[in-house]
């Protein structure tokens, strides 16, 4: 049987094809292979939401992924989301806010905000501290965090009205 | 930690399936999802040499009403029925469970085959097909059956599951008019394996309760359909003396064990709590 599978994942807007082993996840996969070491690994079961990277347009776990099972697919890091500018107004309001401290989160945080951003712009505190709660941050106690995304969705209304 | 080393194949037909898993036994899992799969792997409680892909195979996702039945394909994930229109329609306990399976990232991935195969007890599908009746469609090089949802969980993450057989979807009997639903559950933080929890289901007509079904989560090794409390509120009106006896009679359906997060007569109490809570929820 197959210990190693060529695939073909586009990063970033890149095709990217490698053999990579059946085991190898795919934030390990974005890490050491590609080299972009944006999205962090934390508890690598899961939990933590360092990993959240976008897999055809939805947020996922890079620790919950194999590389192979991303065969075909489109994945966005905080890389390539950051150099498009569409995280730039929840990359303003986190450094305005002090939503960061080690900064180790940030990535999968602001991968998780965009996400609520995009598909429920009229959430409420609450319902952000819901869609956040898969995102662990051990420095800023999360107020913060919530502070500036509350800030860039009202943002966005006030913009829509 | 990395998942230790394992083969990998994604086969295009069930019939595939059937041939890797007979010719490869235990030291095959089927990978759908993987939201839990990997977990363990990654945690080493698992090491298959061999994983089988089955998102491979065609027809196995998506969501259909064929008469007073709702189908849903093994491969559907727990994202696709939050947000289902079919689902708020027909079945809303679904609709109403979903948020409270981990989080966003998870759902997206997270499939309601893989779910109602790991069979945790405090896992959310496996009680809500307890509760709505459902039956659970299962494959086989042999051919196909069909198995209760109240017959296929047999004891802590075991099932009525047969080696070489593929959860290939889940049918649920559409409640007729006048039935509401609700799931509640209690967790640390949100997003969390539910400490308890209940996915509630009766008819309500004038504030009375019929065909009353109260299906717990975390309050023993399987998803619990609480007889004796159904029993105590069947035909009533939840006030507040048909509440306590419901809520006394749980006691001999519920044998919670003692956790991290609390001891038996902490989670027979939470249990007891919830339950009043659905009741009320149910009826008004």
């Amino acid at each position: 049987m197959d210990t190693t599978i060529e695939t073909t994942i586009t990063v970033n807007g890149t095709p990217v094809t490698r053999r990579v082993p059946a085991r190898q996840h795919l934030i390990d996969f974005l890490r050491d292979t590609v080299g972009l070491t944006g999205s962090h690994i934390g508890c690598e079961h899961g939990v933590c939401g360092a990993c959240t990277v976008r897999v055809d347009g939805a947020i996922l776990r890079g620790c919950l992924m194999l590389a192979v099972q991303a065969n075909g697919r489109k994945v966005d890091t905080i890389e390539g989301l950051s150099d498009s500018g569409e995280l730039a107004a929840l990359q303003k309001a986190f450094h305005e806010h002090n939503a960061l401290q080690c900064g180790f989160c940030t990535p999968g945080m602001l991968i998780a905000a965009q996400d609520l951003v995009r598909t429920k712009p009229t959430a409420s505190r609450d319902e952000i501290r819901e869609y956040l709660s898969g995102n662990y941050c051990r420095c800023t106690g999360y107020h913060a965090i919530v502070d500036a995304v509350q800030e860039v969705l009202e943002n966005a209304m006030g913009a829509k009205r | 930690m990395k998942a230790p080393p394992f083969a990998y194949a994604k086969p295009r037909s069930l019939n595939e399936v059937f041939a890797l898993a007979e010719q490869h036994g235990e030291d095959a899992k089927l990978l759908a999802g993987g939201q839990t799969l990997l977990a363990t792997l990654n945690m080493r409680l698992s090491s298959p040499a061999l994983l089988i892909d089955i998102t491979g195979v065609p027809g196995l996702a998506g969501i259909e009403v064929k008469g007073n039945t709702l189908r849903i394909g093994a491969l559907t994930t727990h994202r696709a029925i939050e947000h289902s229109q079919e689902i708020a329609r027909h079945l809303p306990l679904l609709a109403q469970a979903a948020p409270h399976i981990a989080h966003v990232a998870i759902r997206n991935a997270g499939t309601i085959g893989g779910s109602l195969a790991h069979g945790d007890p405090a896992a959310e599908w496996p009680a809500c097909c307890v509760a709505l009746d459902a039956a659970i469609v299962v494959a086989a090089k042999s051919g196909e059956r069909r198995v209760k949802a109240r017959e296929f969980y047999r004891g802590l993450f075991e099932t009525a599951l047969g080696a070489g057989e593929v959860i290939t979807a889940v049918e649920f009997p559409i409640p007729g008019v006048g039935y509401r639903s609700t799931f509640l559950e209690l967790a640390r933080r949100h997003g969390d394996y539910a400490i308890v929890g209940v996915a509630a289901l009766a008819k309500a007509t004038g504030g009375t309760l019929s065909d009353v079904r109260l299906a717990f989560i975390g309050a023993g090794p399987t998803p619990i359909l609480a007889q004796n409390a159904m029993a105590a509120i069947e035909g009533k009106q939840p006030g507040a003396d048909a509440i306590a006896a419901t809520q006394a009679a749980l006691a001999k359906d519920l044998a919670p064990t003692g956790d991290l997060n609390g001891s038996p007569a902490t989670k027979l109490h939470l249990a007891r709590v919830l339950c009043g809570r659905a009741l009320t929820a149910l009826a008004s």
